[in-house]
């Protein structure tokens, strides 16, 4: 699966649950979303390896 | 995950409240929590008509959205601050804004350019007074300013903020760290409007996660404008976020029972010994607006 966040991107190959796959890029779930073909997925959901997965921070500044 | 009111796939888990959703329950759950937000902080009635601040941000754009669905009468006021340094900043979210707007054919949407009124960007503005650092003081001001001077202007008595509850826990978290008790005293859900030419202040989505407003955009199809003004890098306020956010993963509510128990003892009598929202106020000589200051406004005193 493919993974973007903010300008960066990683691949992983293995399925891997939403929340493993955020310990592995290193970012809290209360941090962000995780939208999978353009829909929003629990933590609980399991990513395939051909998935795109867009993670949107939710933090803002100013 | 499963949706507790009807069973579909969820789309969002919210652990503080140990509830899950589906796309279609989660946006009804939010215009839900929003008017009883309003009726339990007693922001505004039916008959008030609401001016909110919109940035073309995700927050500001979701509370238009949802005061719209409840039937209240809501306008939009865009401040153009002509930041366009980092690529066209205000030009992107002033574009996001009157799209959003277009697809709300019965509201209006005030835009206020501060360099064609005022002769002067903020970035420029920072120059002149030596803060191109942080700029976001003298924009504090210029909003403030602007957003009460057109709500007067205009026949609102309302000013809608979109500030979520990540935001009033990273201010309440500064204000305790230095313990700011003037800026303790007014913070809150409602400012009330006690004086003459000020509009009464709310912040209808007080108790939402900033996790939730994203949500309710994205699941909405909102189009809201993701990146930052170029001026938040580095911002305090987004250290402070993420040392709460820390906190909220360790223990899910830390947030919303860190700002809500404030207001509560707030309420029991806490800051109350010289509890009022606003010190007195004199009439600024040159824009009439009300102020603290001995001459001109904070406002005024920026162009002199
Ligand atoms: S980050 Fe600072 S300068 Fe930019 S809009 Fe926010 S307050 Fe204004
Ligand atoms: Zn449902
Ligand atoms: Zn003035």
């Amino acid at each position: 699966m493919e993974v973007t966040y903010r300008d960066r991107t990683w691949t992983f190959d293995e399925a891997l649950t939403v929340e493993q796959m955020l310990k592995r890029i290193d970012v809290l779930p209360e941090s962000v979303l995780v939208v999978r073909d353009g829909t929003l997925v629990t933590e609980d959901q399991k990513l395939k390896p051909g998935d795109r997965v867009k993670v949107v921070g939710v933090i803002s500044g100013g | 995950m499963r949706c507790r009111t009807c069973g579909a796939p969820a789309i969002i888990n919210m652990r503080h409240h140990k509830l899950s959703l589906c796309a279609a329950h989660f946006p009804d759950w939010v215009v839900k929590h929003t008017a009883k937000a309003i009726r339990k902080y007693r922001m505004f009635k039916p008959e008030d008509r609401i001016l909110v601040a919109v940035s073309g941000g995700k927050d500001s754009l979701a509370l238009w959205d949802v005061l719209l669905a409840l039937g209240y009468h809501a306008d939009g006021l865009y401040i153009d601050l002509g930041i366009d340094v980092g690529g066209g900043y205000s030009t992107r979210s002033r574009e996001t804004t009157i799209t959003f707007q277009e697809s709300q054919p019965r509201t209006k949407l005030h835009i206020i350019s501060i360099p064609n009124v005022y002769g002067e960007s903020l970035a420029a503005l920072a120059k002149r007074k030596r803060r191109t650092d942080r700029p976001c003081s003298l924009c504090g001001v210029i909003k403030r300013h602007e957003m009460n001077r057109i709500a007067m202007a205009e026949g609102y008595n309302v000013l809608a903020t979109g500030h979520n509850l990540d935001d009033e826990a990273a201010i309440l978290f500064a204000n305790v760290l230095h313990w700011q008790i003037g800026y303790l005293r007014r913070q809150g859900p409602v400012l009330p409007a006690d004086g003459e030419g000020l509009a009464r202040k709310v912040k209808p989505f007080c108790r939402f996660y900033e996790r939730e407003t994203a949500a309710y955009v994205l699941v909405k199809g909102i189009d809201y404008i993701y990146e930052e003004c170029p001026f938040a890098v580095g911002a305090t306020s987004i250290r402070h976020k993420e040392t709460l956010t820390r906190m909220e993963h360790a223990s899910p509510g830390t947030k919303l029972q860190f700002y809500v128990n404030f207001l509560r003892a707030k309420k029991e009598g806490l800051l109350s010994s010289h509890d009022r929202a606003r010190p007195d106020l004199r009439m600024c000589p040159q824009c009439g607006q009300p102020t603290t200051a001995e001459t001109l406004c904070r406002f005024c005193r920026l162009w002199n």
